[in-house]
């Protein structure tokens, strides 16, 4: 089952980091976050504090989940982006290397057409940093590191039974 | 899938809550969050008919305190249960560590509940998983309803392979923490496994 676990480590989220800071500044985009497929959040950048990022994530990877099951409905392999355009702000999802997912929110301070740019630009760094992360893991786990390294490896009935007592 | 991130040591999991329609999954989760205290939840959210019933499918992200320093967080989803929405329900097995299956105890139930369960073996097979893989915890629900089939006729019909059992009235929370404390510690010894 943890074959596929996604592990971000210290050198890589700095870099995806600086990635989504860049695409921020040059999109004007007010917020820019990534999640993986199962909403899970893996980095944000931009005005955070009026929002429900955990919501947020979730929903969006409903939203993805849901349009890839009717691209697949009639019979496209995905819709690779997708745009909700509202009264105020704007949502622009797209998918990066295949299985993770950037999401600008914008105004009209930004456009469309300069998001998707500078989202084209971005998405082909962070492929770059996935495919990495990726490697990296495979190469730990092959060399068995990853279960040393593991904090859960020393893990105790009493731990668990911790967690559920507040 | 669970996320491990060593930059902001966090650990991800989640859970699903499976079973047929009106069976309890989403009280079940209602109950965890009224119980759970403001700091450590965050909202729930239900994408729900105007009838309450559940549409695509109720998330509620629970964090749990650390583990060897890792902020632990489990995020729970409940599929739609009635029948019609399987598309949905495949989509939210998606990367999922664990499972609770929220069976209906009431007799007249007890064919829907055998449908659920198999229908959830095939959806984790599209998915790639196989339910004598993956964390598990049978949950036997509304037992103080009068008309509930006995524990061992359930467990007969519906144990797949010795997971553990246990019966709940989610409605008044008998047995919705032990519940999920029963799939979350399989979650957690799925990852000493590495």
């Amino acid at each position: 089952m943890t074959t596929s676990d996604m592990i971000m480590y210290e050198e890589e989220y700095q870099r995806i980091k600086t990635i989504i800071t860049k695409l921020r500044t040059e999109s004007n985009a007010k917020l820019v976050f990534l999640v993986d497929k199962n909403g899970q959040q893996i980095a944000a950048q931009g005005d955070l504090e009026n929002l429900d990022a955990t919501s947020l994530a979730s929903l969006t990877a409903g939203n993805v989940a849901a349009t890839d099951g009717l691209a697949k409905l009639i019979g496209e392999k995905e819709f690779s982006i997708l745009f909700h355009e509202g009264e105020r702000d704007n949502i622009h999802i797209s998918i990066v290397a295949q299985r993770v997912i950037l999401v600008v929110i914008f105004d009209n301070r930004s456009s469309l057409g300069l998001v998707r740019l500078r989202v084209k630009k971005a998405s082909s760094e962070l492929t770059d940093v996935f495919e990495r992360v990726v490697k990296k893991i495979n190469h730990e786990r092959e060399s068995g590191r990853l279960d040393v390294e593991s904090p859960f490896a020393e893990i105790t009935d009493d731990d668990i039974d911790n967690l559920f007592t507040n | 899938m669970t996320f491990i991130n060593y930059a902001s040591r966090e650990i991800n999991c989640k859970i699903v809550y499976y079973g047929p329609g009106l069976g309890g999954k989403t009280t079940n989760l209602q109950y965890v969050y009224d119980k759970t205290a403001p700091s450590a939840k965050g909202k729930m959210i239900s994408l729900a008919t105007e009838t309450d019933r559940t549409l695509f499918f109720d998330f509620l992200p629970l964090e749990l305190g650390s583990v060897r320093g890792f902020k632990t967080r489990f995020h729970l989803y409940t599929v739609p249960g009635q029948v019609f929405y399987d598309a949905s329900r495949k989509l939210i097995l998606k990367g999922v560590d664990g499972i609770i299956f929220v069976a209906d105890s009431q007799v007249e139930r007890m064919d829907a509940n055998i449908e659920s369960v198999s229908n959830l073996e095939q959806n984790l097979k599209l998915q790639g998983y196989d339910l004598m893989k993956i964390p598990y915890t049978l949950q036997l629900n509304k037992r103080d309803l009068p008309n509930v089939a006995s524990v061992d006729d359930m467990k007969r019909e519906l144990m797949r392979k010795g997971e553990p059992v246990l019966e709940a009235v989610a409605s008044t929370g008998i047995g919705v923490f032990d519940t999920l404390k029963a799939v979350a510690k399989q979650v957690l010894i799925e990852l000493k496994k590495g």
